[in-house]
């Protein structure tokens, strides 16, 4: 092999050293050893068992709102809305837990289920506000976002107040068997794990084996050919979203029943925007979301870890990972940027 | 309610509009050049940070706004590099900088939150500012808010009655009869897009040195979305952006009148009424609905109307251009 294709194969790791130079950087501004710095992070996320399983347990609904993403964005669809996704299947999952009573596995089942339809209506709601009126999807599903969590804080500071009273924190925690069953003493449950590996492969399968996949893969590549091939846009449109819909709700649902076992003021606290990350990261590709995703997963939960050990604001993670996103954005195509020969640049400039 | 508190809630509707205006006319210009700068809301936080920092730092309120205006129009660069020159999708790498615009703020400004420091003070005009009712609206606030007028006024004449503004609306509406007849498109989109950011990077530091004092984390999160559905509805107009900008103030201002009168409703449903008017007025200006309702209306009016409700954006918006490709064909 010669140095220039050796150079191609590393290629993918610049953006990864480009993100490591900016940000130690940055932590040099702010007289922390670099060395110092990314050894409280890697400690923060892998130092102890218990790290390890809460870095998988964020993984989970990180992952699953990716996956959804994945089936949006193959659509041509910019579901921002995953947010208000999210925490709309929080609250509905709370709502049943709550309120109800059921044996455990009926009412582990009615939590989910309800999850997936609260977010999938929530998508539906955006994906109507385009197709009928007009509105882009980002503008949409921004001020939906902002309604769920508005909702969310009236819920928890209203009818969902604990007795106790005044506090604007969260519910009263949900009855044992309202919850799911978890590894341990940490925040994982097998069967969110289970749900997740399910979901990916749901995905994988439809993008690859199903007619609907290809009908989504036409409308994302060329709206106007697609409609003249009988695609019916609008139809699709709104399903897409709403599967990707329904993968975030079951993200919250496992937010609310076993990262914390009650609603909460910021129940997704910005997951559907690391997912919208992950999966720009994963390069639009459902197989390597799982990976990006843990990937995240273990540098936020380092970062937290950080700002315990050297008192730096714990954005410094979100912080790696936006430029990683934005390196790999701007140059991760080598071919584009014509040092590596010419031929790369010709087959570009057909595009 | 008497005049004297009438007058008080409409000129505070004109002073927390302001910093609205000038990010909106900043936006405007890009867009009207055929790109989409989506980074608002993370120009807006960072340059308020900056902005802070570098007023607290130097003594001086102006140094602080050139900052803010500095790194709103680096990180429009970034954009205008990546969508101009790689072609690369434009919402992409706006969300990506939103994001980051909010981690860095974040980060940089951890050691600056809530604490006191620059101001742009009070500087009500002579004799305009005397006029009845109109005088304290408009004439008694601060030079920033004296600027956003102006720059309002300013971005109109520049984008609709002159030479160079035309040039600015065929690289957002047909880039190529505007290549076809001499016009650098791509030189006047980076030119656009960094101007329009370092706008917004002074809108951002409006808030932090004028309007909302101080730096805190997500001092102003969720405006610069705001800024960017202000621009929709204002059709791509500077002065119905402006309006735009003033009517959302109203209608927060409306809601705490309203918060007021009803303490009984929960205070977070007048929360989510900037949001459900956005989702609203989206709907009226960019769909059939408000055709139909056009309709109803006598047929003499209707043109007049549909100019009114309806908008339309420039036509290669958000769409790369490549000069050899289209040359050619």
């Amino acid at each position: 092999m010669t140095g220039r294709a050796w150079l191609r194969r590393l290629w993918p790791l610049a953006p990864v050293l480009g993100a490591l130079v900016i940000t130690s950087g940055l932590l040099l501004l702010f007289g922390v050893s670099p060395f110092e710095g990314f050894g409280a992070l890697l400690q923060g996320a892998f130092g102890t068992e218990a790290k390890v399983l809460s870095v998988a347990a964020f993984w989970v609904p990180l992952t699953l709102a990716a996956a959804g993403l994945v089936v949006a964005f193959t659509a041509g669809l910019w579901n921002i809305g995953v947010e208000g996704q999210i925490v709309m299947g929080a609250v509905a999952s709370s709502w049943l837990a709550l309120r109800f009573d059921a044996p455990r596995p009926i009412l582990l089942v009615a939590e989910i289920l309800v999850a997936m339809a609260a977010g999938a209506l929530w998508a539906g709601v955006v994906a109507i506000f385009k197709t009928r009126g007009g509105v882009h999807e980002i503008f949409g599903g921004l001020a939906l976002n902002n309604i769920a969590i508005i909702f969310t804080n009236y819920l928890i500071s209203g009818p969902w107040q604990p007795p106790e009273g005044g506090t604007f924190r969260g519910t009263v925690p949900f009855p044992e068997k309202a919850l799911f069953p978890l590894l341990g003493v940490s925040r994982l449950s097998p069967l969110s794990i289970a749900l997740t590996l399910g979901a990916l492969a749901a995905v994988y399968f439809i993008l690859r084996g199903t007619y609907w996949g290809l009908k989504l893969d036409a409308l994302g590549r060329n709206p106007k050919s697609a409609f003249l091939l009988g695609v019916s846009s609008e139809r699709e449109m709104i399903l897409a979203m709403m599967f990707c819909g329904a993968l975030a709700g079951l993200g919250g649902s496992v937010r609310v029943l076993s990262w914390f076992d009650s609603l909460r003021q910021s129940i997704s606290g910005g997951i559907g925007f690391l997912a919208l990350l992950v999966v720009m990261l994963a390069l639009f590709r459902v197989v390597l979301v799982p990976f990006v995703a843990f990937f995240f997963s273990a540098v936020l939960s380092g970062s937290i870890s950080l700002q315990l050990r050297t008192q730096l604001h714990s954005s410094l993670g979100g912080i790696l990972t936006s430029v990683m996103v934005l390196l790999v954005l701007l140059f991760g195509d080598y071919r584009q940027l014509g040092i590596f020969g010419s031929r790369g640049g010709k087959a570009l400039a057909d595009e | 309610m008497n005049e004297v508190e009438w007058v008080r809630v409409l000129s505070s509707i004109v002073l927390q509009a302001t910093p609205l205006m000038i990010a909106v006319c900043g936006e405007t210009i890009t867009e009207r050049a055929g790109i989409v700068n989506l980074s608002l809301d993370g120009t807006m936080l960072l340059s308020a940070m900056i902005g802070f920092i570098a007023g607290l730092l130097t003594g001086s309120v102006w140094l602080g706004f050139l900052a803010a205006a500095l790194i709103g129009g680096l990180f429009a660069s970034i954009l205008a590099f990546s969508t101009i020159r790689l072609r690369k999708d434009q919402f992409a790498v706006g969300f990506v900088l939103t994001l980051l615009g909010e981690e860095l703020s974040a980060f940089l400004g951890q050691n600056y939150t809530r604490i006191p420091g620059e101001s742009v003070r009070h500087w009500g005009i002579p004799i305009l500012k005397d006029i009845p009712v109109i005088g304290p609206i408009f004439f008694d606030h601060d030079p920033v808010v004296y600027f956003a007028f102006v720059l309002v006024g300013l971005t109109w004449w520049w984008i609709f009655r002159t030479k160079p503004g035309l040039k600015l609306r065929s690289a957002g509406d047909r880039p190529e009869t505007g290549f076809a007849r001499g016009v650098n498109i791509q030189r006047l989109r980076y030119l656009y897009t960094i101007v329009g950011g370092a706008l917004v990077g002074i809108a951002g530091a409006a808030y932090s040195l004028d309007i909302k004092l101080g730096w805190s984390e997500g001092h102003t999160r969720g405006l610069g979305w705001i800024a960017l559905a202000i621009v929709i509805f204002g059709g791509w107009s500077p002065i119905r952006g402006a309006l735009g900008a003033l009517l959302f103030g109203a209608s927060k201002a409306l809601a705490t009148v309203l918060q007021r009168r009803f303490p009984e409703v929960s205070v977070v449903a007048f929360n989510a009424l900037p949001w459900v008017l956005m989702i609203t007025v989206l709907t009226l200006v960019g769909s059939d609905v408000s055709e139909r309702l056009i309709l109803f209306a006598p047929r003499r009016f209707q043109s007049r109307l549909r100019h009114i409700l309806r908008v339309r954006p420039p036509a290669a918006l958000g769409k790369p251009f490549s000069p050899s490709s289209s040359g050619e064909s």
